[in-house]
């Protein structure tokens, strides 16, 4: 396949300024969200003497921690133009398994590892209905969010796990500090960095643009969509199994009812950092700073008192007004161009 | 005078930000005239004909129906004045019936909740009449694409217009369907419509329209009688300066070079049967036939992009016949496809990492991760070689022009250094000086060896560009013309069956 291999060995020619990446305008949506979780930070250090102090900001980071590895994987399936709505069940799926197999006599690290492999399991079957039935994704998650779900509380008897007799060594990922920063956060960072890293670079995830922003064109293009699509599913569930393996850790019980309503503030830290439900954009810092934005404004609404019943709508008003500020900005984008490029 | 125009657009200019689409043009359109409008890509057709429309206003000018002053504030406004528009991209609802849409805007305006389908029927059955032999009852979707043009026309007849505009109708026609399309245009023009006319192709306009105007940048070039002038003048005006020769020189002495590739008796079972031809070196083979006839089909078996059930296709000798698309590449046999925008580009994603789609090992220093340098030195230096014109290689191919965004196209195929190009109707949609350009492209291609075969609805590219070329009709070769051999009119004959047909009338 390397015709031309060898031909491109000259020496590097016109390049253009470094911060024009290829993600121009992805670039810009990550500086204005940091913008506005920062003057979200300026005005609620008025407001509350609690908000800057690093109690709070611990808090906060590790509020969505876990979840954020879940993010990672929701993101790369946004992007190739699929959804997962069963991620909160998948999560808890893992939990549940793990700790099963924990109180069968396994010791925890085994009994993780056949929660992550179950969790991609469920990944497996999730592709196989996508890309061999043809159903989209919606549904089939959809489906496998009840399905799932069912199997947790099908194995507990409905009742939480307790798991009180995990060893220490095992508890230290959840709840361990390094130098005074929790386990939890690190292993956060150092998957973000992986997978922001391997989205801008790697070959694969590449691939995972091209089938995202125009199948047709990428199948033209000699790419399988279907082996893109099959590994962003299964991608997304092991995330999701290896979340659910940490809050394991964390909390020392699994509970079968966890991770309820979770794939919703998934995908809307996904959505507010750009990610597009059409597919073919979206980038892993942006879901994280949505995240982190969605993160900051729930712990002002605590810090403010406002009503816990308050807090979901006003949430899901942050949602809808982040999402048409992006398409009114990008809609007023093309109107600007000229349209003459007609015929 | 004025009382004989059923349109006149006076000293219209419209502006983008920095960018003049129109500056200080006028268009009169007599009553009853089919009058064409042309212009290369960005010469502001569309913009002129969105401002008569209502779906864009002037910054300057003014527009007069029927003599009168009017004021076209909305699509909705304009449909009233009795101007009426087919688009060239057809925008009907493809889950409805035929009479659904066609009464769409009619629903749109009774004040009745619940719908009067004998009414809609009815409706339906006049427009239709005298346009084609279109069921009302079927589904939009069911229909091809010339039968839904006529489903657009009838739609518009429907609001009572005077004036019609057709923008490109008849790209994604066959010749054939065309000439139908044609008729019906003359039928209208008799009844006292008056038409505008935008298209690429200078043989219709030449055979069936009254005037022409010429745009070019955004000004006004010149509007004549159709009578008192010639093709040539016209594409001269378009670009303003000389083409030269349209296509460029064929090569004469391929006709006697060996076999780069040959293709024996493929078939996939359904739309094409028993297809054998031989691709020469330094050839361009063209591939004629009605849409539908099963051209497409046998480029995408070949290429390893629909399952075949018989068949071989060798290259160079060797068998190569492919089991998938991917594995076709790999042995240099790529395939562009005729939906630019659907299957060709990616929109969205900027140009250079269009243009390394096929191959990304070829733009990483280490396996596995793309280098953006290597990427952008790929795409530096296709894009050079067929002079693209564009912003940054990080833009969008979304901001280029039709044709630019072909070349993108045509440089992700070229990135791979394939031995044999399929190209399904390669100047779809794209001006005339950049058509020229990809032709030129291809001919130099073909020149270095590169196999290049060209599937064309268009007859006079097929005969100017194609050193030969085969016929289908259903599924089946049937006949070839090469060299002078090759006429508009054998090929019509070969792919319509319109020999055999009127020798078992007689």
């Amino acid at each position: 396949m390397s015709i031309m291999e060898e031909t491109s060995g000259s020496a590097p020619s016109i390049r253009r300024g470094r911060g024009a990446g290829w993600r121009g305008l992805g670039n810009m949506r990550e500086f204005g969200l940091v913008l506005i979780i920062l003057a979200l930070c300026v005005v609620m250090s008025f407001a509350s003497p609690y908000f800057l102090t690093w109690t709070n900001f611990r808090a906060m980071l590790l509020s969505f921690s876990i979840e954020g590895i879940v993010v990672v994987g929701m993101t790369v399936l946004l992007i190739v133009g699929a959804i997962d709505l069963s991620v909160g069940s998948v999560v808890c799926f893992s939990m549940v398994v793990g700790g099963f197999f924990f109180l069968a006599g396994l010791d925890p690290w085994s009994a993780s590892l056949l929660a992550v492999a179950a969790s991609a399991m469920i990944g497996v079957m999730m592709a196989l209905c996508v890309t061999r039935i043809g159903l989209h994704s919606f549904i089939v998650s959809l489906a496998f969010m009840v399905i799932v779900r069912g199997l947790c509380l099908a194995i507990t008897g409905g009742t939480p796990l307790s798991l009180f007799s995990l060893p220490a060594s095992f508890k230290f990922i959840g709840q361990g500090n390094i130098y005074g920063i929790p386990v939890v956060i690190i292993i956060f960072a150092v998957v973000v960095a992986i997978f922001d890293f391997l989205l801008r670079k790697a070959t694969v995830f590449r691939k995972v643009f091209y089938t995202g922003s125009n199948e047709k064109a990428a199948e033209y293009s000699g790419i399988r969509t279907n082996r893109v699509k099959f590994f962003c599913i299964v991608l997304c569930s092991t995330l999701a199994g290896v979340a659910g393996v940490i809050y394991m850790a964390r909390f020392g019980a699994a509970t079968p009812t966890f991770g309820l309503g979770m794939e919703l503030n998934i995908i809307a830290a996904a959505v507010i950092g750009g990610a597009s439900l059409k597919g073919g954009s979206g980038s892993i810092l942006g879901a994280i700073l949505g995240m982190a934005l969605l993160s900051v404004v729930s712990s002002s609404l605590i810090l403010l008192d406002v009503s816990p019943y308050w807090q979901d709508t006003i949430r899901g008003l942050i949602l809808l007004a982040a999402v048409s500020f992006d398409h009114i900005l990008h809609n007023r984008k093309k109107a600007g161009a000229p349209r003459s490029a007609g015929h | 005078m004025s009382e004989s125009l059923a349109l006149e657009a006076r000293n219209i200019s419209k502006a983008f930000g920095p960018i003049q689409a129109l500056n200080d043009v006028s268009l009169s359109l007599r009553k009853g005239e089919i009058h064409a409008l042309v212009g290369e890509n960005g010469a502001g057709k569309s913009t002129l004909m969105n401002i008569i429309d209502g779906i864009l206003r002037p910054d300057k000018g003014e527009i007069l129906i029927n003599g009168s002053k009017a004021d076209i504030s909305s699509p909705e406004k304009a449909q009233r004045l009795g101007i009426g528009f087919v688009h060239q991209e057809i925008a009907l609802c493809p889950d409805i019936s035929v009479a659904e849409n066609i009464s769409m805007a009619a629903t749109n305006r009774r004040r009745a909740s619940l719908m009067n389908y004998a009414d809609t029927r009815q409706r339906a059955a006049t427009a239709l009449a005298g346009l084609g032999d279109v069921d009302p009852e079927s589904k939009v979707g069911d229909l091809s694409i010339s039968e839904q043009q006529i489903v657009e026309i009838a739609k518009a007849l429907t609001l009572d217009c005077s004036i019609l505009i057709f923008d490109e109708p008849t790209a994604a026609l066959t010749e054939h369907e065309a000439a139908k399309l044609f008729q019906i245009v003359r039928r209208l023009r008799a009844q006292g419509i008056s038409i505008i006319y935008i298209s690429h192709r200078m043989a219709e306009i030449f055979a069936h329209c009254d005037r022409i105007t010429v745009l070019r940048d955004g000004r006004h070039v010149c509007t004549q009688d159709i009578a008192g002038t010639d093709p040539e003048d016209i594409v001269r005006r378009m670009v303003g300066r000389q083409l030269g020769d349209l296509y460029p020189p064929k090569n004469k002495a391929s006709a006697a070079a060996g076999e780069l590739l040959a293709v024996e008796r493929l078939g996939d079972g359904q739309r094409f049967f028993d297809v054998s031809f031989a691709l020469r070196k330094g050839e361009i083979l063209g591939i004629a036939g009605l849409i539908g006839a099963g051209r497409t089909e046998i480029a995408l078996g070949l290429t390893g992009l629909r399952p075949l059930v018989t068949g071989t296709v060798r290259l160079e000798g060797r068998d190569v016949t492919p089991a998938s698309y991917p594995q076709s590449i790999a042995e240099g046999i790529v395939y562009l496809s005729e939906d630019r925008k659907g299957a060709g580009v990616f929109i969205d994603l900027p140009i250079a990492v269009n243009i390394s789609a096929l191959a990304l090992e070829q733009v990483s220093r280490r396996p596995g991760l793309v280098s953006r340098a290597r990427e952008h030195e790929q795409a530096e230096k296709l894009s050079g070689a067929l002079s693209l014109k564009r912003g940054s290689l990080d833009d969008a191919v979304a901001t280029l022009s039709g044709g630019n965004q072909q070349k993108v196209a045509l440089a992700k195929m070229l990135s791979v250094g394939p031995k044999v190009i399929v190209l399904d109707e390669p100047t779809r949609g794209v001006d005339v000086g950049a058509k020229a350009e990809i032709h030129r492209i291809l001919r130099d291609l073909a020149d270095r060896g590169t196999g290049i075969i060209v599937i064309s609805s268009e007859l006079p590219e097929l005969i100017g560009l194609c050193d030969r070329a085969i016929v289908i009709r259903e599924g089946r070769i049937a006949g070839e013309a090469a060299g002078d051999d090759m006429s508009e009119e054998k090929i019509i004959r070969l792919a319509s069956d319109v020999g055999r047909k009127e020798a078992r009338g007689t």
